[in-house]
This record gives structure tokens, C-alpha cells and sequence, in this order.
């Protein structure tokens, strides 16, 4: 009776997540489907879901209109020296908060937090204005500092979280066994925490590569990443979704790729507090 | 002049035209849409003629406009060239943000600008962006549905005849709605769409004195014949349709009228993408029964060139290059003169082979009967036709097409509709100093 039970929870349980994965992994679905139909099939009603006419021509006029690897290249770099930017302030701050605590910690975690909550168009202006003024318009110098800063307050909370659960007691030892400030957070408290510093290293990578309002509103034709290069596919007046789509695809390839690989690592991060 | 001298000037004449002759790069701001990708695919014939070269920045049209803005206003100096429209251009110009078209050459031939796009890309009688295309709107309507319904499509129909006829059209078991119309909120959108109607039923924006006119009858009377039409013969969900679902819904046959713009006749009839491509007529766009003025607007996108930049001659060589009667013969000669930029050049109508194309005459006829001073039948303070040329009227009527839309999702009715847009443009309008 109780392993019947175990087992239709099992199967209820699976088919839930099942039903839940493909719903969200459905848009994505759609925009690859969408890139190999004709413009026409992919306004099609009732919609085309796997039998037409499969074609690559979308693949090559978006590749024959735009420098893809420019694009791919601004968003690599752009996306990797902001994480590592910002992993490398927030470990100190992390590791402050976490180990030597004062009566404003949590406050100050909330405001950092509370920085997010600022719709960006807010600081637009601004931002543009010092951009202008320190030559950063249009570099990849000036997206790193601007994503690092946008991503810092994530950062330096989710390594927080980690951080807390590593035994305060251990850091203690290393100390007393003679070990430097420094040499306690390289050797002793990164190598524990790598699985949450991946994970987080690998989701702010992520959220950088998707960042779409600074990178379209900051850059021209020099540090465009790929959410540049795809917005220069969507049109209001013409439909070209079919292209929108490839463009679309070509964008999220490498990102899905990495997800992919490092899905055991992200979800071990990720759960790395709650299996504790 | 000695000997020394004479050196001296023919140096400096020498660095002067060897400066002017500089190849440079030039970075261009523009949308997505056809002519424009067609425009970046011949650039190496402007490459080859000057030695410049270009860099493009391609975005979508709402994105652009805030990325332009930006920049001029914080003089990034990222652009050297940016696409605009007739909107922003005379608001730019008063304010100094471009630099003035005045001394374009001989060649270019200023004059051959369509009087209508010269106009309206100017300010205080200085050219501030040279027309690319231009466009207004117009009736894309199925011959055979019309035949099936026993109807003929007068060239200058009423709105009365329109609702008859969608009515007529309309086959819901069939899957077929009598009209497709923008209700889509956004002040390029259904915004433009509602206003030019309100105009063809006599109705204006703004009195002499900037008051807001939702509270005059003639706003109830467009807003519940379009919502009653729309009802009787539109597709379900209309409040949420724009140019991209319109087109998509006519070229699968699925409309009997379209109004819209007269850029999209070449997307209708392109047997590629549109299976009705064989069966559509043009006619203008409507007016109400006793009102002199139709519902049609006039839009171009435009290349200006933002006042900071350091480039400016390259820039207007190019600008002379893109916007020239070569250019046009250059599209014709690669591409088939119905794929030609309209809308900008009178020659181009004079021209034999292009009107040819079926839709030639009715985007002229529609354009040259577009007066963006005298939009409606009233007086009104402003310039424009779907729009009034002030900074603040996006965000206005951003908001008013918002309720409008919400009228057509049946979430309230048209006189709540219109008394919220009379308080909201009041107030922006006080804020603004206006009134």
C-alpha cells in the first residue's frame, strides 16, 4: 500500500515536472521551429509544428547581413569580465558579511538589494551623461563596469548565502594555524564554496549575455553584443519572423550550450543552502 | 604674391582638399524594415563613388527612437547619420539638434522633393532630413470578395459605404472578417490610426488655445463608429493588432479591407508571402459622409544629421547618395522598380516604368491629399496629421490610444474612454505650460 502510494506520487510528481519544463522550454521551442520555416509558414493558421518544408535560408541571410562573430565575441567578453569582476569584489564583501558581521549587515544587504528594485530607464540619463563624459560610450570597457555594477548586489547576496553555511569555526582554525586574511579566503574559503561560486559565476554570466537595456542603449556599431544583433531583426511594419527567429537562435545557441553542460553544476549550486 | 606666398596658399589648399577628400567611417542609426535593408546592401556603390565607408546600426523602431534620443540629447555623438521621422524632425530642427539640408547641390535636385515631404521635414522653411521613402495610408481591399458581395469599391469611398461593405464581406464561418484595423495602444499604432479617423469625422486634438477636443462631439461620433464597425465586422481581439497582425491576417485572406499604409501594398501583393496577392485593389482612404477630409496620414523616414557630429560632409554625401534619383535608378536596375523607396520624389511618378507598378497612383494620389497644416476641417495649433509635432505628444497620446484600447477589449465604455483622455491631455498640456 505504501510503496503503491510512493510510486503515484513518483509518477504525479515527474509528470509535473515534466509538464513544467516543457511549458517553459516552449517559446524557445517555437523561436528554433520558427527559424527554419519560410516567413509565411510562420505566420501560418493553424500553426506549422513540424511538418513543412524545413529550410536554412534564414540562417544565411541573417548570416550574409550581419558580422554574427563581432557580435558573439562583444557579448563573450562582456558577459565574462563582468562576472569576474564583479566574484572578485563580492567575495571580500561576502565574506564580511558572513563572517564578521556588524549591526547594519542586514541592512546594508537590503539596500544593496533595494538597488535592483530601480527600474533601469530611471538612471538612463545619468549613466549616459557619465558615459559620455568618460569617453565610454560604445565600449566594452563601459558594459563591464555598468553589468558588474547591475549584477554586484546578486552576486554578492547569493555568495553571502553560501558563505553562511560554511562553519565559521574552520576559518578560525586556519587563522590560529597562522593563515593570513587573504590566505584564508584564497585557500580555505573559496575551495569550500566553489560549487556556489560556480553557480553563480555561471547564472550572472548568464543574466549579463540576456542584458538588453544598457547594451542596446550604450553601444553603436563597435561593443554591440548579441541582444544588439537581434534586435536589429525585429521590425514593427514587415513581418519577419522567420528571420527574427534564426537571429534569435544563433544568439541563445552558445548560452544553451553552456547551460547544458553545466546544468549538474548550477542545480548542485543552486540547492547547495537547501540539501544542507 | 611672391614665390613664398603663392607656396604657402597652394598648400593650404592642397591640406584643405586633401582633407575634405579624407575617406572616412561613417555610423548610421536606422530601422528594420525593407528599404532600408535594401539600402545597406548597395552601400558599396556609395563606398565606391567617395571612398567612405559605413557602419550600421539597425534597430527596431521604437528601440531606435529612444536610442537617438539619447544620444542627442547627452551629445553622445554616437551617429553621424540617424533615420528619423516626420515626428521628430521639425521638433529637432527648432531646437537645434540637426544640422540644416540648405546647401545640398545642384545635382541632388531639391526641388523634386514632394512638396508634402519637403514640408513636413522642415522647420521655419530649412530642410532638416532628406525623405528616404514616404508613405501614407490607403484601402488595400479582395477584388473577389467585393465581387461576391455584390459591391464596386468607389476610388474615393465614404465610411458609411466601408461599414456596408465589411458588413457585406464578413464570413465568420469562413474565417472571414469584412475589415482589419490597428487597435493595438502606442501613439504610432492605433493612436495614429484613431486620429486620422477622428479627423475625417471633423474632429481635432488641440483647439487654437492647446485645449484638449475629446469632449466635442465629433470624438464620440469616430470613436463609436469605429468600435460599432469593428464589432460588427473586425477580427476578434482587435485591441491588441497593429500593422504586423493585420498584414499577417490579410495576406492569409482572412481580411476583406485593410487600411494602412500605403508602404504595405508591396508586402499584399508580393506572391511570396501573400496568397491573396493577385486579388487586391487600392483604393483612398475613407472620409465621413459631408466631411471634406480623409483618413489619411503622411509619414516619411528621413536621414538627418545630428548637429555634433565631426563628420558632416561625409554624412551629406551620403544623404545626397541614399536620397538621389541615381539611388532610385540603382534599386530599379537590381531590384524591379516596384521595389523602388516611394513616396519621396515627384520624377519617380512622371516616371513610365514605375507607375506601372498597380499601386503607384493611389500612394500618390494618397500623399499628395495629406496636408499636414491643415489635418482636419477645424484650425489647429499644431503641425501633423496622425500626430501633433510637440515634444510631448507621445507620451499624450501614448496614454490616450491606452484607454482607447481598452474601449475596444470592452473593459470600458467610449465615454469613459473619452473623459480620461480630456483630463489626462488637459493636465499634461498645463504641466507642459501650454495652456
Amino acid at each position: 500500500m505504501a510503496r503503491s502510494t510512493t510510486t503515484r506520487r513518483k509518477i504525479i510528481t515527474t509528470a509535473a515536472a515534466w509538464a513544467v519544463g516543457l511549458l517553459i522550454f516552449f517559446p524557445i521551442y517555437w523561436t528554433i521551429l520558427t527559424s527554419f520555416k519560410t516567413e509565411a509558414q510562420a505566420i501560418n493558421d493553424p500553426p506549422l509544428f513540424f511538418f513543412f518544408d524545413w529550410t536554412l535560408e534564414n540562417y544565411a541571410v541573417v548570416q550574409e547581413r550581419s558580422d554574427y562573430m563581432r557580435f558573439l565575441w562583444n557579448s563573450v567578453i562582456i558577459s565574462g569580465l563582468s562576472t569576474l569582476l564583479g566574484v572578485m569584489i563580492a567575495v571580500p564583501a561576502a565574506w564580511s558579511m558572513a563572517f564578521v558581521p556588524s549591526r547594519r549587515t542586514k541592512d546594508i544587504l537590503l539596500w544593496m538589494l533595494s538597488t535592483k528594485m530601480l527600474p533601469a530607464v530611471g538612471v538612463l540619463y545619468p549613466i549616459s551623461l557619465l558615459f559620455v563624459k568618460f569617453g565610454l560610450l560604445d565600449t566594452r570597457t563601459g558594459l563591464v563596469v555598468v553589468l558588474m555594477l547591475i549584477n554586484l548586489p546578486i552576486i554578492v547576496w547569493m555568495l553571502y548565502t553560501y558563505f553562511k553555511e560554511i562553519p565559521g569555526e574552520i576559518l578560525e582554525a586556519a587563522r590560529m594555524d597562522g593563515a593570513t586574511l587573504r590566505e584564508e579566503i584564497v585557500y580555505i574559503l573559496t575551495p569550500m564554496a566553489i560549487p556556489g561560486i560556480a553557480s553563480t559565476m555561471l547564472l550572472n554570466f548568464i543574466l549579463a549575455w540576456n542584458e538588453a537595456f544598457w547594451t542596446l542603449n550604450l553601444t553603436a556599431a563597435k561593443a554591440a553584443p548579441l541582444t544588439a544583433f537581434i534586435a536589429s531583426y525585429s521590425s514593427p511594419e514587415g513581418l519577419f519572423f522567420a528571420k527574427l527567429s534564426a537571429a534569435s537562435t544563433m544568439a541563445i545557441a552558445p548560452i544553451l550550450i553552456l547551460g547544458w553542460f553545466s546544468q549538474k553544476q548550477l542545480v548542485r549550486g543552486l540547492t547547495f543552502g537547501a540539501v544542507k | 604674391m611672391s614665390f613664398a606666398n603663392a607656396l604657402r596658399a597652394a598648400t593650404s589648399l592642397a591640406l584643405v582638399f586633401g582633407a575634405t577628400a579624407q575617406a572616412e567611417t561613417i555610423t548610421i542609426a536606422t530601422v528594420n524594415n525593407g528599404d532600408m535593408i535594401r539600402m545597406q546592401g548597395l552601400t558599396e556603390d556609395f563606398t565606391t563613388k567617395t571612398g567612405h565607408t559605413v557602419e550600421w546600426v539597425t534597430l527596431e523602431e521604437n528601440v531606435l527612437r529612444q536610442r537617438v534620443t539619447t544620444d542627442i540629447t547627452t551629445k553622445g555623438g554616437q551617429f553621424d547619420i540617424m533615420t528619423i521621422g516626420m515626428y521628430e524632425t521639425p521638433i529637432w530642427g527648432k531646437n537645434g539638434w540637426l544640422v540644416p539640408l540648405d546647401d545640398l547641390s545642384a545635382e541632388y535636385d531639391v526641388d523634386d522633393l514632394l512638396p508634402a515631404m519637403r514640408n513636413g521635414l522642415s522647420y521655419d522653411g530649412t530642410l532638416f532630413a532628406a525623405p528616404f521613402y514616404g508613405e501614407s495610408s490607403m484601402i488595400m481591399y479582395r477584388t473577389d470578395l467585393m465581387e461576391k458581395a455584390g459591391l464596386e469599391m468607389p476610388e474615393a469611398p465614404t465610411w458609411q459605404f466601408i461599414r456596408q461593405a465589411a458588413a457585406a464581406m464578413t464570413d465568420r464561418a469562413n474565417d472571414i472578417n469584412g475589415i482589419c484595423l490597428r487597435g493595438k495602444a502606442g501613439w504610432g499604432e492605433g493612436g495614429a490610426f484613431i486620429t486620422v479617423t477622428a479627423n475625417s469625422f471633423g474632429a481635432r486634438w488641440f483647439d487654437e488655445e492647446w485645449n484638449a477636443q475629446f469632449d466635442q462631439p465629433e470624438w464620440k461620433e469616430a470613436l463609436e463608429f469605429f468600435v460599432g464597425m469593428m464589432s460588427e465586422s473586425g477580427p476578434a481581439g482587435y485591441a491588441t493588432n497593429g500593422f504586423n497582425e493585420n498584414l499577417s491576417l490579410f495576406q492569409q485572406g482572412k481580411c476583406g479591407m485593410w487600411i494602412d499604409a500605403t508602404v504595405a501594398a508591396s508586402f499584399v501583393t508580393n506572391p511570396n508571402d501573400s496568397s491573396v496577392a493577385d486579388k487586391v485593389g487600392f483604393a483612398l482612404a475613407p472620409n465621413s459622409e459631408g466631411v471634406e477630409k480623409r483618413s489619411n496620414w503622411l509619414w516619411a523616414w528621413a536621414l538627418a544629421i545630428p548637429a555634433g557630429t565631426q563628420k558632416t560632409d561625409a554624412a551629406k554625401q551620403f544623404i545626397e547618395w541614399a536620397t538621389s534619383k541615381d539611388y532610385i535608378e540603382l534599386v530599379a536596375a537590381k531590384e524591379g522598380w516596384a521595389n523602388v523607396p516611394p513616396g519621396a520624389r515627384t520624377s519617380l511618378y512622371e516616371n513610365p516604368n514605375y507607375m506601372e507598378v498597380p499601386f503607384a497612383k493611389m500612394t500618390l494620389d494618397s500623399i499628395l491629399s495629406a496636408d499636414p497644416n491643415n489635418p482636419t476641417v477645424k484650425p489647429v495649433p499644431y503641425v501633423g496629421i496622425q500626430f501633433a509635432a510637440i515634444p510631448e505628444f507621445a507620451g499624450i497620446a501614448t496614454e490616450v490610444s491606452q484607454e482607447f484600447s481598452a474601449v475596444y477589449a470592452g473593459q470600458q465604455s467610449v465615454d469613459e474612454a473619452l473623459a480620461k483622455a480630456q483630463a489626462l491631455t488637459n493636465d499634461a498640456m498645463e504641466a507642459a505650460g501650454y495652456r
